[in-house]
């Protein structure tokens, strides 16, 4: 019994070891979204491109899709967009666009200049939909499923190596949905 | 003397530009004091989601401007605390509260350190006990009254003595 004793602080340098490691791949700047797992919030917002028409969150069901959250004073943005643009000439993926808190004169400018990757681009001038959503940052992703449920959130900007996991993700919920 | 003088005015320099600095942190125009009262005490208590290691009162990013307009909406709206808190919990996550709200998942943060504390002090009633209850060592009980030495004991001793004084 006493021996047992004598083992209780190894057992807890190896627990508290293991957090500690543990903690070294935890990036505390990715947040998973408190939204995850719920239906996108409402909304009721105009469209960048076609100023007359109102867009809410009904436009977004109907197969899974990405809704990326960008603007013009982002500079991470510019960097994924032309990697937005491959996505959607390739037809992998139907992408929304939210345009985050912008000019959306200097936003139309850029979608002219550096193509336009989006389905629909929500203009969102106030932030009030970013605050909804729970954005903290532009670039951010979301996958968002034929109902309409947010499934992922991705914060930065989608790369090659980002699309992977994206890809997987979609791939199951459009496997599931059949 | 010139010296004094460059000094005053180094220091009212820099005086000088500490105040525009707190004067850039938005300016709200309260009801009243408990409201602004309120305020203050909100907004040190939710975390920046994007500044890390900061409360909205405190960052100068945009998003925690955003919050604490956010939350001055809401205080003027008439809004509970409680409603507040609910309102940035639902869009940004427990992560925002720098005081952790009291459930299951955060049982062990609140009352984890009195139950370290309850156990440690179990430990030392329980050693304690176990010595009064052990009787005094037998070696010292043994030597009669006056004579804490062994002859043996006591040789040692002087020789020891003895080596010191030859040194």
């Amino acid at each position: 019994m006493r021996r047992i004793v004598l083992f209780l602080p190894l057992v807890l340098f190896f627990g508290l070891g293991f957090f500690l490691w543990r903690g070294l791949s935890i990036d505390p700047t990715e947040l998973p979204s408190a939204r995850l797992n719920q239906p996108f919030p409402a909304f009721q917002l105009a469209s960048l491109t076609e100023p007359d028409r109102l867009l809410s969150a009904q436009d977004l069901k109907g197969q899974p899709a990405l809704v990326n959250v960008w603007a013009t004073w982002c500079p991470t943005c510019k960097e994924e967009h032309a990697f937005l643009n491959q996505l959607a000439a390739r037809h992998e993926v139907q992408i929304f666009g939210i345009n985050y808190k912008d000019d959306p004169l200097k936003a139309r400018e850029w979608l002219k200049r550096y193509l336009n990757p989006y389905t629909a681009v929500i203009l969102d001038e106030q932030g009030t939909l970013g605050l909804d959503l729970g954005v903290y940052g532009a670039p951010e992703t979301y996958v968002v499923d034929a109902d309409g449920v947010i499934r992922y959130r991705h914060v930065g900007a989608v790369d090659e190596k980002v699309w992977g996991q994206l890809k997987g993700l979609l791939d199951e919920l459009r496997g599931g949905g059949a | 003397m010139r010296g004094v003088t460059s000094l005053i005015l180094l220091l009212g320099l820099l005086l000088g530009s500490v105040a525009p600095l707190q004067a850039a942190i938005d300016a709200y125009q309260f009801k009243d004091r408990a409201t602004e009262e309120r305020f203050q005490q909100l907004t040190n208590e939710l975390r920046c989601p994007k500044c890390q290691n900061q409360n909205i009162a405190d960052s100068a990013s945009p998003i925690a401007s955003d919050l604490r307009h956010e939350v001055y909406r809401m205080l003027e709206a008439g809004e509970s605390d409680q409603q507040i808190v609910d309102f940035m919990v639902t869009r940004y996550g427990e992560f925002v509260l720098y005081r952790p709200r009291v459930n299951e998942m955060t049982w062990l943060l609140w009352f984890g350190p009195f139950a370290l504390l309850a156990i440690g002090l179990l430990v030392v009633v329980l050693i304690s006990r176990r010595r009064r209850r052990l009787p005094a060592g037998p070696a010292i009980a043994s030597r009669p009254e006056g004579e804490q030495l062994a002859p043996a004991e006591r040789e040692r001793l002087e020789q020891l003595l003895q080596q010191d004084k030859n040194r």
